[in-house]
C-alpha cells in the first residue's frame, strides 16, 4: 500500500473542517453482489457498441436506464412492486435480513443512430453521453438522452395491445382476395379497387360523400363501430417526442432538469445552452466561455448540473479543476459566476500533469443542494456551498497512482473520466476506478470505506474489508489476504488493468443500491 | 359481414379507418368524424360513437390532438346543447394526457361546450368534471383543470363556489410547478368571473401568493396576471393591492420578472390610474430603463413611446426622457436599437419644442451609431418625426447615415435601406432625391449581389410611382438604358428586369419610344439567357403596347428567337408568340 491509498480507512480521506454539523459517522456497510446483466463469458470478446456509457437512476430507484456506444438505452425496472415488496419484507424479516430492491430488464430502444455532419466533414457517435430522467406523467416514463450534438426527449408507456374486429367492410376482401371470399353479393371486387391501391401505396381515395348526400335523421342502421377488444396484454413503446438538435458547436457532456420540470440545460466544451422541454427549436445560451481568438482557450467546461431545488441556480465545473456556481436571475448571459469553488494547489507541488489532473470529470449536487461533490483525477471532493476555498472533504481515489502519471499520460489513460455519486441522504460518496473498481467513502469525517471490484464477488481483490475504524480485523484480512496476492503490488499498480475501467456508476435515490457499469456489462451491489 | 350498399362505402371506410393502423388514414377519419356522426344519427352517435372514442384514447398524439378539436364543435350531432353533457367523458380523458398540445386543445373544446351548455347541466356535468381534474392523481390532470373554472364559476350555486374556489386554491399551492404555472396563468380569467367580495379577498390571496412563489417561471405568470387584476379591482383597491405587487416585482431579483414587468408595465398604469402612476410606476420605469441587464433594458426601451403616451407630457420629459438620453448611448446595441426603432414615435407625444430640444440631439447621435440597425430603425419611422418637427433639421445627418448604410458591406443592411429609399424619398422631397439619392439607386443596379439588384429594379418602380412618370423618363430611364452596355451579361439582365418593371408606371407610348428598342437590341445579344428573358419581357410588354407595335417589332423580334439554336430561347419565344395570337384573335 502506497501513499495512503486505502489501506486504513482513516488515511484514505483526508478530511478539512467540519462539513458534518456534529453528525456521527456512519456505520460501514457490507456490499454484496445483487445482480449482473450482460455478464461476459470468459474469453468473449467485447463489442465496442455494447459498452455502457451512462446509467441513471429515476427519482423514485423504480426504474434504471443506460445508454451505450451503440446508440442505445436499456431500460430496467424493480421486479418487486409496492404491494408485494410489503408482504414480502414482512415475511423476510425474521430470516433473510432487509430486502434489497432487485431488477429487471424492462424494454430498450435506438435513440441515437451514427451520423455525419456534411458540413463540417464530421462522423457523429451514436455512443450516448448522458441520459436522464423527466418528471413522469399520467405512468409514462420520459427520458432525455443525448450523444455528443443531438438531446432527444422519449417516452416510454405501456400500450395495450388490441384487436379491432366488426369491420363494416371485410379487410380480407379489401385485400383483394374479394372473389373467393366475398360473402355479400353487393361486394363486389369493383367496390373494393380503391383499397386495393390503398395497399399499393400511391392512393386515389375512395370518392368522398358529395355535399347534396341526404343523411337520414335516423342515421343510417347498417353502419357501426369496429369492435375493439382490448387484450390483457401490453407491451413497453418507446418514442422520440422532441429532438432538440443544431445547437452544440462542441461535444454535449451533461445534460440537466430543472426544478421547474420546465426546462433543461445541456453543456459541451464552451457553452451551457438552456432549453424549454416543449420547444425543441430553440435554446438560450446562457454561458460562453469561447474566446473571441480560439488561441487564448485555457480550459472548457467538463459537466454542468442544475440545482435540485432552486430553479435559478446552476453549476458547472471546468478542465482545470475549478467548479462555478451560476444565478441565472442575475442576468441572461451568465458570464459572471456568483461563486467560484476552487483549491489552491499548495506551492511547490506544480508538475506538467497537475493542470490535467485537476479536470474535473463530473459534479454532483449533494443533499438537497448544499454540497458539491466533484471528482478529478485522483480525488473525490465534497465542497459546501458556503465554503469557496476548499473542499470540506477530500478523499483519495487514485493516490497510488502518482508515481505512474508518466504513463497514464502516454496511453492516455489520465483523461479517463470518472464519474462520481452519492447515497440518497449524501452519508456516503462513491467513485470509480480502473481493473473495474470502484469505491465508496463514508461521507463524514472518520467514516470508512470500501473497494470494490466489479464482479460476482465484489469484494475478492478488496484489502481492507469493510470494518470498524482502528479495528484489528482490517489488518488481520490485509495479512491473510498478503499471503496470496500481495496487496503492495496492486496499489502500486502493477496489476492494475488501464484497459478495464469503471467510469460510469450511479447510486439508488432511496436505499444502498449500486449499479455501475464494466465494459458491457451492469453489475449492481447492495448494502 | 355486414351489408353496406354502395353509395355508402366511402362512409363505412371512414369509420373502419378509425381503427386503422395507418396514422394518416385515422387522422383522416377522426378528421371527418362530422360526417361520421351524421351517418350514424344523434342517437348512436352519443350511445356508441362517443363512447367508443371515450375509450379509445390510447392514440398518438396527432390523432388525439385532431380528436379533441372535433368534439370541441360536436354538439350539433349529439343532438344539441340539452346532450351536450355527453361529449364532456372523452375531452376528461384527453385533458390528462401528457402532451400539452392535445391538453390545451382539450380544455378548449370544454370550455366552448361548457359555455353554451345550460346552467343544470353545467352544475350537474361541468363541475364534478373540474373538481375530479382538480384532484387528480396525475398533475396533467390538474393543469388541465385550472383552464376550466371560469366556464364553471358563473353556473355554480353560492356553496359549490366556495368549493370552487377552495380548490383552485390548492392548485395554487400545488406540490408541481406546472400545475402553480397553469394557475397562475388562469388566474386572471377565473377573476373575472368570482363576485367582488371575493375577488377581494379570496383571488387576491391566491394572487399574492403566486407572487412569492419560488419558482421564477410561476412569478413571471403572476407578472402577465397583474394587469388583468387591477382592470378588475376597483382603481382605490388597485392601488393598495397589485400596486405594491408590481413595485416589487419591478425590483425581484430575476431579471425575468423583471422583464416581463418592463413589457407589461404600460398596462398596468391604466390599470391603476394616472395619480399613482406618476408616483409610484414612473420611477419604477426608470429604474427598469437603468436596468443591470441589457434584456430588461431592451423590453423597457421597446416601450418608451407607448408609456409616453399615458403620462402627461410634462412627466415624460421630466422623467422619461434622461433616461432616454442615457439609453441611446447604451453599451448593448440591442437597447439601442429597440430604442430607435420607437423613439421617433415619442415626437408627436412631446410636442414640436421638445421633440426639437431634447429628441433632436438623440436622433443625431442615434442616426451615426456604429451598429447599422439602430441606424435603419431611426430611418424607418422617420415620417413620424417629419410630421412634427419637418425634415429639414435631420436631413443634413440623414445624408451621410444613408450613403453609408447604402454602401454596407453586409448586403441584408444595404437591402434592408433599399426599402426604405421610397419612404425617404417621399419625406425628403424630390429635389433632395435628385441631388444626392439618384446616384446610389443607379449604383445599387450593379451591386454584387442579386438580392441586392432584384431590390433596386423594384426600388426604381417604386420611385417612380412616386414622383410620376415625368420624372422617371427624365431621372431614370436613361441611366438604366445606359447599362445595358455592361460587358457582364447578370448587370445586363438586371437592366431588362428593372425596365420590365418601369414600363407600366410610364405607359404605353414611351415603353415603345425608348425602352422596347433596346429590348430589341437585346434580343442579338449573345447570351441566351439575356434572350429567353427578352422573349419573357416581350410577353410580358404584349398587353400594355399597341397592337401596331406587336406586329411591327415585337413579332418579328420573336420569331427571330424562335429560330434562336438554344432551347430555352425558343421554347420562351414560342410562349411568347401564342400570347400575340392571343391578342390578335381579341
Amino acid at each position: 500500500m502506497s501513499a495512503g491509498g486505502g489501506g486504513s480507512p482513516a488515511s484514505g480521506s483526508q478530511q478539512v473542517g467540519a462539513g458534518g454539523g456534529g453528525r456521527q459517522p456512519q456505520p460501514a456497510l457490507e456490499w454484496k453482489f445483487s445482480q449482473v446483466f450482460g455478464e461476459r463469458a470468459a474469453g468473449e470478446e467485447v463489442q465496442e457498441v455494447d459498452i455502457i456509457s451512462a446509467i441513471e437512476f429515476d427519482k423514485s430507484g423504480e426504474h434504471l436506464a443506460t445508454g451505450d456506444r451503440g446508440g442505445r438505452v436499456v431500460l430496467f425496472e424493480r421486479t418487486d412492486s409496492r404491494e408485494q415488496r410489503a408482504r414480502r419484507e414482512l415475511e423476510r424479516a425474521d430470516s433473510v435480513g432487509p430486502r434489497h430492491p432487485e431488477y429487471r430488464y424492462s424494454t430498450e430502444f435506438q435513440s441515437h443512430e451514427p451520423e455525419f455532419d456534411y458540413l463540417k466533414s464530421l462522423e457523429i457517435e451514436e455512443k450516448i453521453n448522458k441520459i436522464r430522467w423527466c418528471q413522469t406523467a399520467n405512468g409514462a416514463r420520459l427520458l432525455l438522452s443525448t450523444n455528443d450534438k443531438t438531446i432527444k426527449l422519449w417516452k416510454v408507456a405501456e400500450k395495450k395491445l388490441k384487436n379491432v374486429s366488426n369491420l363494416n367492410l371485410d379487410p380480407s376482401v379489401r385485400l383483394g382476395n374479394g372473389s373467393s371470399v366475398s360473402s355479400s353479393p353487393v361486394l363486389g371486387p369493383r367496390g373494393f379497387t380503391p383499397r386495393l391501391s390503398m395497399n399499393g401505396g400511391a392512393v386515389p381515395r375512395p370518392p368522398l360523400l358529395g355535399s347534396d348526400f341526404d343523411f337520414p335523421p335516423g342515421g343510417i342502421p347498417s353502419l357501426h363501430l369496429p369492435l375493439v377488444v382490448w387484450s390483457n396484454e401490453t407491451a413497453l413503446v418507446a418514442r422520440c417526442r422532441r429532438v432538440y438538435a443544431n445547437a452544440h458547436a462542441y461535444h454535449i457532456n451533461s445534460v440537466s432538469n430543472n426544478s421547474d420540470c420546465e426546462t433543461f440545460i445541456s453543456a459541451d466544451d464552451l457553452r451551457v445552452n438552456l432549453w424549454n422541454l416543449e420547444v425543441s427549436d430553440q435554446s438560450f445560451n446562457i454561458v460562453d466561455i469561447k474566446p473571441v481568438n480560439m488561441e487564448d482557450l485555457t480550459e472548457v467546461i467538463t459537466s454542468a448540473e442544475f440545482h435540485p431545488t432552486h430553479c435559478n441556480v446552476l453549476a458547472y465545473s471546468s478542465s482545470k479543476g475549478s467548479i462555478r456556481l451560476i444565478d441565472m436571475r442575475q442576468s441572461a448571459l451568465c458570464d459572471r459566476h456568483s461563486k467560484l469553488f476552487e483549491e489552491s494547489e499548495p506551492p511547490g507541488t506544480r508538475s506538467f500533469f497537475t493542470e490535467i489532473i485537476a479536470s474535473i470529470s463530473d459534479i454532483k449536487f449533494a443533499r438537497g443542494g448544499r454540497y458539491i461533490l466533484s471528482r478529478d483525477y485522483m480525488t473525490l471532493k465534497l465542497w459546501d456551498i458556503n465554503m469557496e476555498a476548499a473542499p470540506v472533504a477530500t478523499y483519495r481515489v487514485h493516490e497510488y497512482l502518482r508515481p505512474k502519471l508518466c504513463d497514464l499520460y502516454e496511453n492516455d489513460s489520465i483523461f479517463d473520466k470518472f464519474e462520481c455519486c452519492l447515497s440518497g441522504d449524501g452519508e456516503r460518496v462513491a467513485t470509480g476506478s480502473y481493473s473495474n473498481v470502484f469505491r465508496v467513502f463514508g461521507a463524514m469525517p472518520g467514516s470508512e470505506e470500501a473497494t470494490l471490484e466489479a464482479s460476482k464477488t465484489p469484494n475478492r481483490r478488496l484489502v481492507p474489508p469493510p470494518s470498524r475504524p482502528g479495528s484489528r480485523l482490517a489488518n488481520l484480512a490485509r495479512g491473510r489476504l498478503g499471503g496470496s496476492e500481495s496487496p503492495g503490488t496492486e496499489m502500486n499498480g502493477g496489476a492494475y488493468d488501464f484497459t478495464s475501467k469503471l467510469l460510469h456508476l450511479a447510486w439508488h435515490p432511496m436505499s444502498n443500491v449500486i449499479a455501475c457499469a464494466a465494459s458491457n456489462s451492469l453489475y449492481m451491489y447492495y448494502a | 359481414m355486414a351489408m353496406v350498399e354502395e353509395p355508402l362505402y366511402p362512409i363505412a371506410i371512414l369509420i373502419d379507418e378509425l381503427k386503422n393502423d395507418d396514422i394518416q388514414l385515422r387522422l383522416n377519419s377522426i378528421r371527418r368524424l362530422p360526417t361520421i356522426a351524421r351517418a350514424l344519427g344523434e342517437e348512436r352517435t352519443r350511445k356508441e360513437l362517443i363512447p367508443f372514442l371515450s375509450e379509445n384514447n390510447d392514440d398518438d398524439d396527432e390523432v388525439l390532438l385532431a380528436m379533441a378539436d372535433e368534439l370541441g364543435g360536436f354538439i350539433p350531432y349529439v343532438g344539441g346543447v340539452e346532450h351536450a353533457h355527453v361529449l364532456l367523458p372523452p375531452l376528461e380523458t384527453l385533458c390528462t394526457v401528457e402532451e400539452t398540445v392535445v391538453r390545451e386543445k382539450a380544455v378548449e373544446s370544454l370550455c366552448s361546450i361548457g359555455a353554451q351548455m345550460k346552467e343544470r347541466d353545467v352544475v350537474d356535468w361541468f363541475i364534478p368534471l373540474v373538481k375530479r381534474l382538480g384532484a387528480g392523481e396525475w398533475f396533467t390532470a390538474r393543469v388541465s383543470a385550472c383552464g376550466l373554472f371560469h366556464i364553471a364559476y358563473p353556473s355554480a350555486p353560492e356553496l359549490l363556489r366556495a368549493e370552487l374556489r377552495s380548490v383552485y386554491n390548492q392548485l395554487c399551492h400545488d406540490d408541481m410547478p406546472m400545475v402553480r404555472r397553469s394557475a397562475a396563468s388562469n388566474l386572471g380569467k377565473f377573476a373575472a368571473t368570482v363576485e367582488p367580495l371575493y375577488l377581494k379577498s379570496d383571488i387576491m390571496t391566491f394572487f399574492r401568493d403566486l407572487t412569492q412563489d419560488d419558482q421564477d417561471s410561476v412569478r413571471l405568470l403572476a407578472v402577465e396576471g397583474c394587469a388583468t387584476l387591477g382592470k378588475l379591482l376597483e382603481p382605490a383597491d388597485c392601488v393598495a393591492q397589485v400596486l405594491p405587487v408590481i413595485v416589487g416585482f419591478s425590483q425581484d431579483k430575476s431579471w425575468r420578472v423583471r422583464y416581463m414587468v418592463a413589457n407589461q408595465l404600460y398596462e398596468l398604469c391604466e390599470a391603476v390610474g394616472p395619480e399613482p402612476t406618476r408616483t409610484e410606476l414612473v420611477p419604477a420605469y426608470g429604474r427598469l430603463l437603468r436596468d443591470n441587464e441589457a434584456e430588461v433594458r431592451i423590453a423597457a426601451a421597446g416601450k418608451v413611446t407607448k408609456f409616453c403616451s399615458i403620462v402627461s407630457p410634462q412627466v415624460a420629459s421630466q422623467y422619461i426622457l434622461p433616461c432616454v438620453k442615457e439609453l441611446s448611448t447604451d453599451s448593448s446595441q440591442h437597447v439601442r436599437a429597440a430604442l430607435a426603432s420607437v423613439i421617433m414615435g415619442m415626437a408627436p407625444v412631446l410636442g414640436k419644442e421638445a421633440t426639437i430640444d431634447q429628441l433632436l440631439p438623440i436622433f443625431l447621435a442615434l442616426l451615426k451609431d456604429e451598429f447599422p440597425d439602430v441606424r435603419l430603425n431611426i430611418i424607418s419611422k422617420l415620417d413620424q418625426v417629419n410630421q412634427v418637427i419637418g425634415i429639414d433639421l435631420l436631413s443634413q445627418s440623414l445624408l451621410p447615415a444613408i450613403v453609408e448604410l447604402a454602401e454596407d458591406r453586409h448586403w441584408r443592411v444595404r437591402l434592408a435601406i433599399i426599402e426604405y429609399i421610397p419612404l425617404l424619398a417621399s419625406q425628403l422631397g424630390v429635389d433632395f432625391f435628385d441631388d444626392k439619392l439618384g446616384a446610389l439607386c443607379m449604383q445599387w443596379l450593379g451591386d454584387q449581389v442579386y438580392s441586392i439588384r432584384e431590390a433596386a429594379a423594384n426600388n426604381l418602380k417604386r420611385l417612380a410611382e412616386e414622383f410620376g412618370p415625368e420624372w422617371a423618363l427624365q431621372h431614370i430611364v436613361p441611366q438604366v438604358l445606359e447599362m445595358i452596355t455592361n460587358p457582364h451579361y447578370l448587370y445586363r439582365m438586371t437592366v431588362l428586369v428593372a425596365i420590365s418593371l418601369l414600363a407600366p408606371v410610364v405607359g404605353s407610348e414611351a415603353t415603345c419610344q425608348t425602352m422596347l428598342p433596346v429590348v430589341i437590341n437585346a434580343a442579338k445579344d449573345r447570351v441566351p439567357n439575356i434572350k429567353f428573358n427578352v422573349a419573357k419581357m416581350l410577353q410580358s410588354m404584349i398587353p400594355i403596347v399597341d397592337s401596331t407595335v406587336v406586329e411591327q417589332t415585337i413579332r418579328p423580334c420573336l420569331v427571330e428567337l424562335h429560330e434562336d439554336p438554344d432551347v430555352d430561347v425558343r421554347f420562351f419565344a414560342g410562349q411568347a408568340l401564342q400570347a400575340c395570337d392571343q391578342v390578335m384573335c381579341a
